[in-house]
């Protein structure tokens, strides 16, 4: 009847299902199980105390957590992103993970790994989630992690969720983030992470941190004073100078291109979504606009696909200092500048961002594309440079 | 060695897999471990696994299955019964598909 093989393999993290076929509607949904947290990380952009019950109050029930899987079911999605705050905070959470592995969803779960049971881990290792589980990691010793956590036992916490998910075999990897308490111990890390099943290659570290998710002031100073200066940024990122040319070229070659007067050049709320703790869909993780979000209770996921998110992406810019610099600038997909960054930074769609901007010149710099005193918006010959740094053998000397 | 296969017996399919058709493609999920080698493997199927995984439903034996497809599709009837065979001694060896015991 048919002379292909009955049956074949496919690895869930490098397969594209569809193949030749259209992709799904929404492939992937991401879910805020909480924006609540049991640690108190300095730099972090969600975390409401663990014991803030209004947030509590205001969580998506068990229930309702389920009727927006069963949704993104129906309409193809094949992976949730479980995040928060910390997921594993709810009392409920091995329920959740069991209900979306029995639809027939992976699931990825983001979690600093200090509320790891034997339970859970047990549960993980059962019913595995076709994902490595992502355990960000503070800091290599107590003073250090806990500088960060601003939780005390929070280090020997993480270190025994860690443990057990070995014990019980279950396929985590871990990531670092770079703030002044564990800066010196990036390497240590990266050789410690290595040792790890299934982990052959150096742990991506946070560096250029977001602002608050809720655009709260206090956090912002906070993490604003924290965050690390674009110069000293980029000279971590180049560290392995022929690693990062050469993925960079790679990237180039598909993604460098200025973006014109369309405010979405991302892929936001285009075959994926994100549910917020209260049940708000957003296009993506970080993009809380009140312009851009759904509520859920008050429509469907498929409308949301269907129709708002499609409408929210043909949306262009009028603000005039965009249209001079983001609309024009050839570096446009180098730069973090995006209207989640755009809201976090200035409560607006299309503001450029001034951080990621002189990071993404930097880093252009840095490759030889644009010289120490040119504005990449101001290039005309963006496309041509671009193709010349793509195809070069020789790695140019740094700026 | 896996279990006994034989065409006179009647398999149902394993509570621990989901069938799943994502835009025409028809994937079968592990839910629990030690269906899959590794812990990240999903598996398609052709359109004639497909048929023939809808029809494994715990009552038919395989020969009441092939000839359900013959019925039904004008193949010769030794390429169906070695198809209905194929995928289910497949699926037996990786726990998708079960054997129903009369006791």
């Amino acid at each position: 009847m048919d002379d292909t093989p009955y049956i074949s393999i496919e690895k869930t993290t490098t397969t594209s299902l569809w193949k030749n076929r259209q992709p799904s509607l929404l492939g992937q949904l991401d879910m805020e199980l909480t924006e609540r947290c049991n640690n108190n990380c300095q730099h972090c952009y969600i975390n409401l105390p663990e014991d803030d019950l209004r947030a509590k109050s205001k969580e998506l029930s068990l229930p309702r957590i389920k009727e927006i899987l069963r949704d993104a079911v129906s309409l193809g999605c094949l992976r949730v992103r479980f995040t928060g705050g910390e997921p594993l905070l709810r009392p409920d959470f091995s329920e959740i993970y069991l209900a979306a592995r029995r639809m027939g969803l992976k699931v990825l779960v983001f979690t600093n790994a200090t509320l790891v049971t034997p339970e859970l881990a047990r549960l993980f290792s059962e019913v595995p989630p076709l994902e490595k589980i992502e355990v960000t990691v503070y800091g290599m010793r107590r003073e250090s992690y806990e500088q960060v956590s601003r939780k005390p036992g929070s280090f020997s916490a993480a270190q025994n969720g860690i443990d057990l998910l070995l014990r019980h075999k279950v396929p985590f990897m871990v990531k670092g983030v770079v703030l002044p308490a564990n800066k010196s111990e990036m390497e240590e890390f990266s050789l410690w992470a290595r040792k790890f099943p299934g982990i052959d290659y150096p742990p991506a570290h946070a560096i250029f941190f977001d602002l608050n998710c809720r655009r709260n002031e206090k956090r912002n100073r906070l993490i604003k004073a924290l965050r690390i200066k674009p110069e000293e940024g980029v000279e971590i990122i180049t560290r392995d100078r022929s690693g990062y040319l050469k993925s960079m070229k790679q990237f180039c070659a598909k993604f460098m291109a200025a973006g014109g007067e369309n405010i979405f050049c991302c892929g936001s709320g285009s075959g994926g979504a994100s549910v917020d703790a209260y049940g708000v869909l957003q296009p993506c993780l970080l993009l809380r606009h009140p312009d851009v979000v759904y509520d859920l209770e008050k429509g469907s996921l498929r409308d949301a696909m269907e129709n708002f998110f499609p409408a929210m992406r043909r949306r262009k810019s009028d603000n005039a200092e965009y249209l001079a610099r983001c609309a024009r600038c050839f570096l446009k997909g180098l730069c973090e500048q995006c209207p989640a960054k755009s809201w976090m930074e200035h409560g607006t769609l299309d503001t450029p961002v001034e951080y990621h901007c002189d990071i993404a010149h930097l880093q252009a710099r840095y490759m030889g594309l644009i010289g120490e005193n040119e504005l990449a918006w101001e290039v005309v010959d963006g496309k041509s440079r671009v193709e010349k740094f793509v195809n070069q053998d020789e790695q140019p000397a740094p700026a | 060695m896996g279990p006994a296969f034989s065409i006179e017996k009647v398999y149902r399919r394993s509570q621990d897999v989901v069938a799943r058709d994502i835009q025409g493609e028809f994937i079968l999920i592990p839910i629990t471990s030690g269906i899959a080698e590794a812990q990240d493997e999903i598996f398609s199927l052709n359109e004639t696994g497909r048929l023939i995984w809808e029809r494994i439903d715990g009552k038919k034996n395989l020969k009441q299955i092939s000839d359900g497809l013959k019925q039904d599709y004008s193949e010769n009837s030794q390429d169906i019964e070695a198809d209905v065979c194929g995928l289910t001694e497949e699926l037996l060896k990786r726990k998708m598909v079960e054997e129903v015991t009369n006791n």
